[in-house]
């Protein structure tokens, strides 16, 4: 790439859960992404820098980083859409603890998503007919609305209910919940209301949206998290589940 | 957790997290100013004259200006709570951002007319 | 918070939208010339409406203003779970009991 223009400040996280951010030199080209400007840093300057990807399309979930103060998935973030003044901020994801330099560790992420029952309950055995689901009905509808999460955290890192309660399952978790309670074909959703019912479930959720507005994939975890309110309240009025 | 970022973090430039923080502390400030309330009031047991002694005391313009708060703190928690029930309660209503600023601005209004009359 | 918690403190932000309505107008009407006890309390004594009005209206807002409190005890101060859940309780009764008692000084004739 010979289209250099000029410089760009990158800051980077180095360290674990302490550390701090070191500024390196990257050369600048037109629709550079940030995941670029991370790799061009690994390859030229110091091959010990640590960070997460994998499919570099958007669709693993795996780059999602602080940039600028803001979740981003780093492979579709274009540097000349959040670049402030020449400078970038790249950091680990919010709200997770850090295994090194860029890289989050996630598994408290995916403790939350079994503990939310994020797991999909199969109702029949293979010798079952096939179940039809008709596209057109209210809860495939809902399902279609939360189904496309690629799990990347970065709805998670952007919020605040999350960072000011540790308890709280968490938006993405909460999402993945309120697809499988519209999934006829699943046979353990009694379960799954009572686990997102308790201390921690989708009642720790403060409709600050934040989720909404950071993912990358557009949808709206705070509106399925509003599902499962009404859902949860419905069930706790019939004595469904307890609190 | 502590931010790892120095600048502010992205997601709190957000009108509808300034809205839900707005929410928080308006009811906040209400709930420790309903004690203050209830002691005024219940002066009256003792009489028509000790809860008048108080009330000429709120005539002061620091005391109305302060009163004019709480009719703020009142209706923006009113109408921002209404807003989560609706954002709850019924399908997704597109126009967020507008819904909380209409919330927001009804109660600078209703503040400011109060205000008039007071002083 | 739980699915309990979070019903009531919904069910009684609902009951006292209408009553908060009301008691704005309310502070509007009852301002128009300045506050006086004369005024405030020609209505409120002897009339069991206000009495109903009212006492509703304390129970409502000492549920709904501990169950907010705990959230926030619980989130942004470093009290756990049972302490806040306890001072929320506290604070509460303290309402209720403050709020009653003010209820009673206006109305009782």
């Amino acid at each position: 790439m010979s289209n250099t223009e000029s410089e760009l400040t990158v800051s980077l996280w180095r360290g674990a859960q302490s550390g701090s951010y070191e500024t390196y030199k990257v050369p600048m080209h037109a629709n550079q992404t940030v995941l670029d400007v991370v790799t061009w840093v690994q390859r030229n300057v110091d091959p010990t820098l640590s960070y997460r990807f994998a499919c570099r399309v958007g669709m693993c979930g795996s780059c999602a980083m602080t940039v600028n103060g803001g979740p981003r998935w780093t492979c579709r973030t274009i540097v000349a859409k959040v670049v402030k003044g020449g400078r970038l901020e790249i950091g680990p994801l919010e709200n997770l603890p850090v295994i090194k330099d860029l890289a989050a560790d996630m598994r408290v992420f995916f403790e939350k998503w079994q503990q939310a029952k994020g797991v999909f309950a199969p109702s029949k055995t293979r010798h079952d007919a096939i179940e039809r689901i008709k596209s057109d009905s209210e809860a495939r509808i809902a399902a279609d609305l939360a189904i496309e999460c690629i799990n990347c955290a970065i709805c998670y890192a952007a919020c605040d209910s999350v960072r000011w309660n540790p308890d709280y399952l968490g938006p993405a978790q909460l999402n993945r919940a309120w697809t499988l309670v519209n999934d006829v074909r699943d046979g353990k959703n009694p379960e799954r209301l009572q686990a997102v019912a308790v201390k921690g479930g989708c009642h720790s959720c403060h409709s600050l949206q934040s989720c909404q507005e950071y993912c990358p994939m557009s949808l709206n975890p705070t509106a399925a998290i509003a599902g499962l309110k009404r859902r949860t309240m419905r069930a706790f009025i019939k004595g469904e589940i307890k609190a | 957790m502590i931010a790892r970022t120095a600048r502010t973090l992205d997601h709190r430039r957000n009108l509808l997290w300034l809205a839900a923080l707005v929410h928080r502390l308006s009811g906040l400030g209400l709930a420790v100013f309903l004690p203050v309330h209830f002691l005024a009031l219940g002066l009256a047991i003792n009489g028509e004259a000790q809860l008048e002694g108080f009330l000429r005391w709120t005539d002061r313009p620091v005391v109305k200006l302060a009163e004019s708060g709480l009719v703020f703190l009142l209706a923006v928690h009113l109408l921002g709570g209404l807003r989560l029930l609706l954002i709850e309660n019924l399908p997704w209503p597109g126009w967020q951002k507008q819904l909380a600023t209409l919330a927001i601005g009804i109660s600078v209004i209703v503040t400011s007319i109060f205000l008039v009359r007071v002083f | 918070m739980n699915v309990r918690l979070y019903l009531w403190q919904r069910l009684t932000a609902a009951v006292m939208v209408p009553m908060i309505m009301l008691h704005l107008a309310l502070i509007f009407y009852a301002t128009r010339q300045g506050l006086t006890a004369a005024d405030i309390l020609s209505r409120t004594r002897g009339s069991v409406a206000w009495a109903l009005f009212y006492g509703t209206f304390v129970l409502a807002a000492s549920s709904h203003a501990s169950i907010g409190i705990r959230n926030i005890l619980t989130e942004w101060s470093p009290l756990k779970d049972r302490a806040a859940g306890v001072s929320a309780m506290g604070f509460a009764l303290l309402l209720g009991a403050l709020g009653l008692g003010a209820v009673a000084a206006v109305v009782s004739p």
